[in-house]
């Protein structure tokens, strides 16, 4: 196990964060805004978001750079500002940990399928080295591979984050097939940990894609195929439109209530996804007691 | 003569060579090109998205059997077009204006495609506008929309809105689709359709242009 995560878990389960973009929504970043930006332009924003996470206590938190590779940037024409939105969002959340929390820098998708074409191999490795040098050099203390559809791209990022040295996890979402036990190209839980661990992920997970209910045996089964620890972030179940405004309907209470049996499925690294807030974060905080 | 059988394994299986080869044969030995479609590549996908609905088949079969379709549709398409029979439809799709995902609206064009349609890729973060224009410029009769952002989806009301308000509502029909999108959403906003995945889209859009 890498030194700095066999650190980390020693002590037991990790409480990391919850959603980023709806609390900078909640803060002003408008609909098809892109987040990441906001680095540059509402740095002391993004900071408040952090900040909430630490004070919720989290032991981990991560950093507003979830599409910040260059090939998501492009649609934005800021693929040369890359390195800097990179550097500035591990800036803001090691401003934010204060020494209380450890920083995984995010690294997700960039929306493009190798399968269909639409990007090359190559793309991505160089895409994905840019962003994880960048979130080294400016102090992250561990690279999060996350939010992954496709196995493919995921073990490219991960060669890419490993090149830096740093501890690297990876997750997926699992929310396909009959019982949303796949990822959307199909692969299982089995299959993910095991290509994750040869492409040498420190830690392994899924995050997103459904409730917290459904990832119970997803942790069991990850668990059982891989002897890495476990990295776990669901939903606050599905959204429901309310005046045309999405609204998860799981509260911190009903969330927490999986906790310990997510703790004995297997898990390490307990987190939220989308619809989760700094309220999740205390709620697992105390469950996980 | 080929043997037909063939050219439906090959497009189950995805094998976009073999499908292109054995339509050429079946076009030089005087096969009627509708035949090839509805006979036997229809039938076909058909099987791949049972496949698919049964978690037999996943994104990336069905990618691959869409191809190997495409790859014979490329040469069918223009005998069709040379004798003056219509596409089964004629399809304006995109992700909604402040979207930026692709991924769903590409797999539900390709599927289109291989399923006889004839389709106009728009792209990400789509206008009503452009859109609407489509409708009035290349006379698209199905509009299909994609969100994967709650934040959104609000997008595919104002284009409806816009497209009742261009007066042009009634010339399309608009199908919706995307992660966070339900049935119940596209009753709301006044959608003629809804899918949960690309392969029952398709199934949607022959659906909605069909002759009542």
């Amino acid at each position: 196990m890498h030194p700095l995560i066999q650190e980390l878990v020693s002590r037991g389960p990790v409480i990391t964060d919850g959603a980023w973009g709806t609390e900078l929504q909640a803060r002003g970043l408008g609909v098809g805004d892109f987040p990441d930006i906001w680095n540059l332009t509402h740095a002391d924003r993004v900071g408040e978001v952090a900040s909430a996470y630490v004070a919720a206590g989290s032991q981990v938190i991560l950093t507003n750079t979830f599409g910040a590779n260059r090939i998501r940037l492009s649609e934005q024409s800021a693929a040369d500002r890359a390195g800097e939105i990179n550097a500035r969002g591990v800036e803001i959340s090691l401003k934010a940990a204060a020494g209380k929390a450890r920083v995984f820098a995010s690294l997700g998708p960039t929306g493009k399928l190798l399968a269909n074409g639409d990007v090359t191999e190559g793309e991505l490795r160089a895409a994905f080295g840019e962003q994880a040098r960048a979130l080294a050099q400016a102090g992250a203390y561990a690279l999060l591979v996350e939010t992954m559809s496709d196995l493919e791209e995921a073990r490219i990022a991960v060669g890419a984050a490993r090149e830096t040295g740093l501890p690297v996890v990876a997750c997926m979402v699992f929310d396909s097939g009959k019982d949303k036990d796949r990822t959307m190209m199909g692969i299982t839980p089995e299959q993910a940990a095991k290509a994750l661990t040869e492409a040498g992920a420190d830690v392994i997970g899924a995050n997103c894609g459904q409730g917290i209910a459904g990832f119970i045996t997803i942790c069991q089964r990850l668990h059982a195929a891989t002897d890495r620890p476990i990295w776990m972030k669901p939903n606050a179940g599905l959204p429901i439109m309310v005046a045309g405004r999405a609204r998860y309907t799981t509260t911190p209470t009903d969330f927490a209530g999986y906790i310990p049996a997510l703790i004995k499925a297997g898990a390490s690294f307990l987190g939220g996804c989308c619809g989760t807030r700094p309220d999740f974060i205390a709620a697992i905080r105390h469950s996980s007691r | 003569m080929p043997d037909l059988k063939k050219l439906y394994d090959s497009v189950v299986s995805g094998d976009a060579k073999a499908t292109q080869a054995i339509t050429k044969e079946a076009l030089d030995a005087g096969v009627d090109p509708l035949t090839l479609v509805n006979e036997h590549m229809v039938p076909a996908m058909d099987e791949v998205g049972r496949r698919f609905e049964a978690n037999e088949y996943f994104v990336p079969e069905l990618l691959i059997s869409a191809r190997a379709m495409k790859a014979s549709l490329e040469l069918i398409r223009p005998l069709l077009i040379a004798r003056g029979d219509k596409p089964v439809g004629r399809v304006a799709i995109g992700t909604v204006k402040g979207d930026l995902h692709d991924i769903g609206k590409n797999l539900v064009a390709s599927l289109l495609e291989g399923g006889g349609f004839e389709v106009i890729d728009l792209g990400v973060n789509v206008p009503p506008e452009r859109f609407i224009e489509t409708v009035n410029e290349k006379q698209a009769n199905i509009i299909a929309m994609s969100a994967l952002l709650t934040t959104t989806m609000p997008s595919m009301k104002t284009t409806i809105d816009a497209l009742k308000q261009a007066g042009v509502r009634d010339k399309v029909k608009v199908l919706i689709g995307g992660a966070p999108i339900t049935q119940k959403y596209a009753e709301e906003i006044g959608a003629d359709g809804y899918s949960e995945n690309a392969v029952g889209a398709v199934a949607l859009a022959k659906k909605v242009v069909a002759p009542a």
